[in-house]
């Protein structure tokens, strides 16, 4: 109908103006310019807001003496270190409690998910009253009631005695750990040989029931293969495994390792309080899984603990893992409610760090791009084990 | 559930085929809970055993737990003191006679705790009346207009012959509920503009939307209160003061309306594409088509989800404890301060946390309701 060169013609004035394209650059530009403008006002004001008050900027505390004591961490850390050495035990502080936390958590919520499942009646309701309770209560809640149940716990001297050496008190959870001895790395060797060799034969299995249709019980052999095998590596160097038993002496307990009141109420209710989120997940996933594959693997013969762990589950994870992975986002970010209890997570270690140099922009900023760090490393593991899991579409 | 007439069914049935097995089922109602416990609970030996372990579990717990809790507690105590809850071994309920004020008003001034309690009622009743879908007209706007002019009078005061009372003064069951209504009330038209932004195909209006979203849905709340705390005063010129209640419903409402926008988008994504491009085919100007098609039709999907939001903005309004602000649970940990009640912070937190819970409960259950009734419309 319009011959390419009326469309080509130079562009009016008016046609401009109503150009689907050309607006929406001015949008653009406006929108843009809007956020610039309200970014540069809040920078300018935060500026003369400091430079009124005698506040420092940059980063440059990070290289001063921090000056305060941390109650825990992983590193070896004192008070004449390092800002930046404070704020990295705090970041590891925060993963070890979301990983401990995670795997926790995962664990509990996989079984009272299976649990809200059951033909069992009992069991159950048991599991319904556990999740309803749980989560409609705030974590923080939860929080300061499971730390004022720790520190009300009896002193060392009368610590609760649950058994193999591991005692509670109020001065938190005692547990024996095996003593270091430099003849280990044998053993040591041999258990990373053990994990590599449990892989290896998990996919050979695999393989083998593919081809020949003959099962291999490889997750029996590999659990044994990770026990033996550090065993011999022992036998070999000829030094046994010493254990470290808590022992009570004078007023606090020597040796094995301790969990503080903190760290273990901050454990028990992340893990409590996510688990029933993960439930009810877990709960979905199974319900999602069309009845007639379990029908059809119990009239293949499978238990109905195999029609579980082979049919059910691995249909049921591809509903689970993405709800999953904000379940442990959340947990991640819900770590840091630490502040409240006393733990020292990197959000109380950058409390204090502002509390005693005043650069609150520097903390807070800092602090959230650890967290986000984190967050999407945490996102891309789960979205590749996602990837996995996922069904393959023609 | 077996009614006569079934019964007579299988009877005639049963008669008819003559077939034992048809007939098996005791018709002596005393024996229907054996019967059931047999097949529900004792069908198998794995299944005796977690009946078992279950029952064992509520032997250990729930005696103990009845005794301390309702045969030996203490209800009230007469001097004012807790020496009648130290002797006894069962829990210490008299605490809530003695501190229920200050846990449930925080330091509102004590005389005129009528204010705050008034002002909850009103707002409680007025969420009962939006929940039915009977009232949802726009008269309920307008009542809902009244109520935050009353409440907003009943709270501050300052005229029509109420004292004035600071916001500093604020606390307890009152400012738990204002800040989790406010902060979705609030949050809830940023997220529209920012889930439109996010589906938006203009790339830099769209960048700057997903990137808000996703920094804020990285970051832990605690973070971005505390941001709120320390930050917002440093963000205004010089010499402007900003309330501390003020600065911690900025963060909250910042912080939800990430979150809300996420609801929103999976409603936008959830009309199909045919709706856009009829209203872009009837020439609708952008606007015109989202407050005309797309929104309306969004909105009514994403009503569950909101009030899923809601649920866990209320749970989450506990982290103002954290920087200072006086709400139920740091009201509550106000009260337990007191050396005298302190080694009864259990039941202080247990009644703190059946509160919440009542709140918590109900809307998860209104929101799944809602879900089936919103559905019928739809349903085939």
């Amino acid at each position: 109908m319009l011959s390419g060169r009326q469309v080509k013609q130079p562009a009016t004035l008016r046609a401009l103006v109503y150009s689907a394209r050309f607006r929406g650059i001015v949008y653009q530009v406006a929108v843009v310019a809007g956020v610039l403008a309200l970014g540069w006002y809040l920078v300018h004001n935060t500026l003369a807001n400091l430079a009124a008050r005698g506040i420092a900027t940059g980063f440059g505390f990070m290289g001063q003496e921090a000056g305060f004591d941390i109650g825990e961490g992983l590193i070896a850390y004192s008070a004449a270190d390092t800002y930046l050495r404070a704020l990295v035990v705090g970041v590891l502080n925060t993963l070890k409690v979301a990983v401990l936390g995670i795997a926790l958590a995962s664990l509990l919520g996989l079984v009272v998910g299976i649990a809200r499942l059951s033909r069992n009646w009992l069991v159950a309701r048991l599991a319904t009253f556990y999740v309803e309770t749980v989560r409609n209560v705030p974590l923080l809640l939860q929080l300061f009631v499971w730390y004022g149940i720790v520190t009300a716990l009896p002193g060392p001297r009368q610590a609760l005695d649950l058994g193999l050496g591991v005692f509670i008190s109020n001065r938190g959870l005692k547990v024996p750990v095996p003593e270091w001895h430099d003849s280990y790395w044998l053993a040591m060797l041999l258990l990373a040989a053990a994990f590599i060799g449990l892989f290896v034969l998990r996919r050979w299995a695999i393989n083998r029931l593919y081809r020949t249709g003959r099962p291999f019980p490889w997750l029996s052999v590999g659990l044994a293969g990770l026990v033996v095998l550090p065993w011999l590596g022992f036998l070999v160097t000829g030094t046994p495994l010493v254990w470290s038993i808590p022992e009570l002496k004078g007023f606090n307990f020597q040796g094995g390792a301790d969990l503080s009141p903190e760290f273990a109420a901050l454990l028990a209710g992340l893990t409590v309080y996510t688990a029933s989120f993960i439930a009810e997940i877990v709960r979905s996933g199974i319900l999602a899984v069309p009845h007639g594959q379990t029908e059809a693997a119990l009239s293949l013969g499978l238990s109905r603990a195999k029609t579980l762990r082979l049919v059910v589950l691995p249909q049921a994870l591809r509903v689970i893992v993405p709800p999953l992975t904000s379940q442990y986002l959340n947990l991640l970010k819900n770590s840091s409610l630490a502040v409240a209890i006393g733990y020292p997570d990197l959000v109380s270690v950058a409390n204090t760090a502002i509390n005693q140099t005043g650069q609150a922009v520097e903390g807070v900023a800092l602090t959230m791009a650890v967290f986000l760090v984190i967050s999407l490393a945490l996102s891309l593991l789960m979205n590749w084990y996602n990837a996995k899991v996922a069904l393959v579409s023609r | 559930m077996i009614k006569p007439e079934d019964d007579i069914h299988n009877a005639i049935a049963a008669a008819d085929v003559e077939e034992p097995s048809m007939a098996v089922a005791p018709a002596n109602s005393v024996w229907k809970p054996l019967s059931w416990a047999k097949s529900n609970l004792f069908d198998s030996v794995p299944n005796t055993i977690l009946t078992l372990l279950a029952l064992l579990l509520l032997w250990e717990t729930v005696p103990p737990l009845l005794s301390w809790g309702l045969f030996n507690a203490t209800w009230s105590v007469a001097d004012g003191t807790a020496a009648a809850c130290r002797d006894s071994t069962g829990a210490c309920w008299a605490l809530m006679g003695e501190k229920n004020r200050l846990m449930l008003f925080g330091v509102y001034p004590y005389d005129q705790h009528w204010r705050p309690l008034l002002a909850t009622a009103i707002v409680i009743a007025m969420l009962a009346t939006s929940a039915l879908r009977r009232f949802w007209r726009p008269a309920l706007g307008y009542a809902w207009l009244g109520t935050v002019v009353v409440v907003a009078w009943l709270m501050w005061g300052g005229f029509f012959g109420l004292t004035y009372v600071e916001t500093a003064q604020w606390g307890g069951l009152p400012l738990t509920l204002g800040l989790a209504l406010l902060g979705i009330v609030l949050a809830f038209p940023l997220s529209i503009v920012l889930a439109l932004g996010r589906r938006s195909n203009l790339p830099a209006i769209k960048a700057i939307c997903t990137g808000y979203i996703e920094l804020v849905r990285g970051v832990p709340l605690v973070s971005v209160l505390f941001m709120a705390s320390v930050m917002f005063p440093l963000f205004l010129p010089e010499g402007v003061t900003i309330d501390k209640l003020l600065r911690a419903l900025a963060g909250m409402t910042l912080f939800t309306a990430a979150y809300l926008a996420e609801a929103v988008r999976g409603g936008l994504q959830a009309i199909p594409r045919g709706q856009e491009e009829a209203a872009d085919a009837l020439g609708l100007s952008y606007w015109r088509k989202m407050r005309l098609i797309v929104l309306p039709q969004a909105l009514r999907l994403v009503i569950p989800p909101i009030v899923n939001q809601f649920i866990s903005c209320f749970k989450d309004t506990s982290l103002v404890t954290i920087v200072g602000l006086y709400d139920l649970l740091a009201a509550t940990k106000a009260a337990l301060a007191d050396p005298e009640w302190r080694p009864f912070f259990v039941e202080g937190y247990v009644a703190a946390a059946l509160v919440y819970w009542c709140f918590c409960f109900f809307m998860s259950r209104y929101s799944q309701w809602l879900e089936r009734e919103l559905a019928t419309g739809t349903r085939r």
